[in-house]
C-alpha cells in the first residue's frame, strides 16, 4: 500500500490549479498573468505523474507526456516574455487593461 | 523504488513540507504586491513540485523540472521584470477590478474539483515502476513517441527564434 493516497496527489494538483487560474484573471501584469499559466502547467503535470505512478507505473506515457508538456511551457515563455518585452519597447507598459489597441 | 512501511511517517512528512512549498508559494505568486518577490515566490513552487515528482518515483523528472523551470524558466522571468523596472510595478496594486469575482469562482472551482476526486475510485494498481524509467523513457521517446519528439524539438527550435526575432527586432528599431 502506498503511504500516500493517490486523491492527495490529485486534491495538492487542484489547490495549484485554482491558485494560478486566480492569479491568471486577477493579475493585472502580463508577466503576472504568465506565472498564474506557469502554475496550471506544473498541476497538470503533478497530475500525470501521480497518475502514472498510481495506475499505470508500468507504461511510461504518463512521464512522455509530462516532459512534452515542460517543454510547451517553455516555448510558451520563451513567447510570451518576447511579446510583453516588444510591447514594453512600444507602449511603456505590461498592463493587460492598458494594451486595449484592438478595442477601439 | 519500493516504499518500505517503517518509512511511512517519514515520506507523508516530506510530502506535507513539499506541499507547504508548493502551496505557500504558489499563493505568495498570486498575491504578493511586488513582482519581483512573485518570481521569486515561483521558484519557491517549482522546487516543491520537483519534490513531488521525487516522492513519485519520477526522478529523471525532477532533474528536468530544476533545470527547465527553475533554471530557465523562473530565471528568464527574473530577468524579464529586471530589465524593465517599472515591469515591477512597486507599491501599485496589482489586481485588475475582476480579482473580487474571480476569487469565489476559482473557489468554488476547487470545491469542484475536490468533490470530484474524492468521489471517483481510481483503478488505483499496487504496481511499481518496472526496470530503468530513464532508460524506458529514452527507448519511448526515440520509439513508439518519435514524431511527438520531433514535432516538440521543432515547435521550441520555431518558439526560441521567434522570440529572439521579437525581442530583437525592436531593438534594432531604436538604435537605427
Amino acid at each position: 500500500m502506498m503511504p500516500i493516497p493517490l486523491s492527495w496527489w490529485l486534491t495538492v494538483s487542484a489547490a495549484l490549479f485554482s491558485i494560478g487560474v486566480y492569479g491568471a484573471l486577477s493579475r493585472k501584469n502580463a508577466i503576472g498573468i504568465l506565472m498564474g499559466i506557469e502554475l496550471v502547467l506544473n498541476a497538470v503535470n503533478i497530475n500525470l505523474v501521480a497518475f502514472w505512478r498510481y495506475i499505470a507505473p508500468t507504461d511510461i506515457s504518463g512521464q512522455v507526456f509530462a516532459i512534452i508538456v515542460i517543454t510547451v511551457a517553455a516555448a510558451e515563455a520563451a513567447v510570451g516574455l518576447a511579446i510583453i518585452i516588444a510591447l514594453y519597447r512600444r507602449r511603456q507598459t505590461a498592463v493587460v487593461d492598458d494594451l486595449d489597441l484592438l478595442k477601439n | 523504488m519500493p516504499f518500505d512501511p517503517s518509512q511511512i511517517p517519514i515520506v507523508q512528512i516530506v510530502f506535507f513540507v513539499m506541499t507547504a512549498c508548493a502551496i505557500g508559494g504558489a499563493i505568495g505568486v498570486v498575491s504578493s504586491p511586488n513582482l519581483f518577490h512573485s518570481a521569486l515566490y515561483l521558484v519557491l513552487s517549482l522546487f516543491g513540485v520537483a519534490g513531488y515528482y521525487v516522492l513519485l518515483s519520477a526522478g529523471f523528472l525532477a532533474v528536468v523540472q530544476l533545470m527547465v523551470y527553475v533554471g530557465a524558466i523562473a530565471i528568464l522571468i527574473l530577468f524579464a521584470i529586471m530589465f524593465a523596472r517599472r515591469l515591477m510595478g512597486q507599491g501599485e496594486n496589482q489586481n485588475n477590478q475582476q480579482w473580487w469575482l474571480s476569487l469565489p469562482i476559482v473557489m468554488i472551482l476547487f470545491a469542484v474539483l475536490v468533490g470530484v476526486v474524492n468521489t471517483v475510485s481510481w483503478p488505483v494498481s499496487g504496481a511499481e515502476p518496472t526496470g530503468d524509467t530513464v532508460m524506458e523513457l529514452g527507448h519511448a521517446f526515440l520509439g513508439s513517441y518519435l514524431i511527438p519528439f520531433e514535432v516538440v524539438s521543432i515547435l521550441l527550435s520555431v518558439a526560441l527564434i521567434g522570440g529572439i526575432f521579437l525581442a530583437r527586432e525592436k531593438v534594432e528599431a531604436e538604435e537605427a
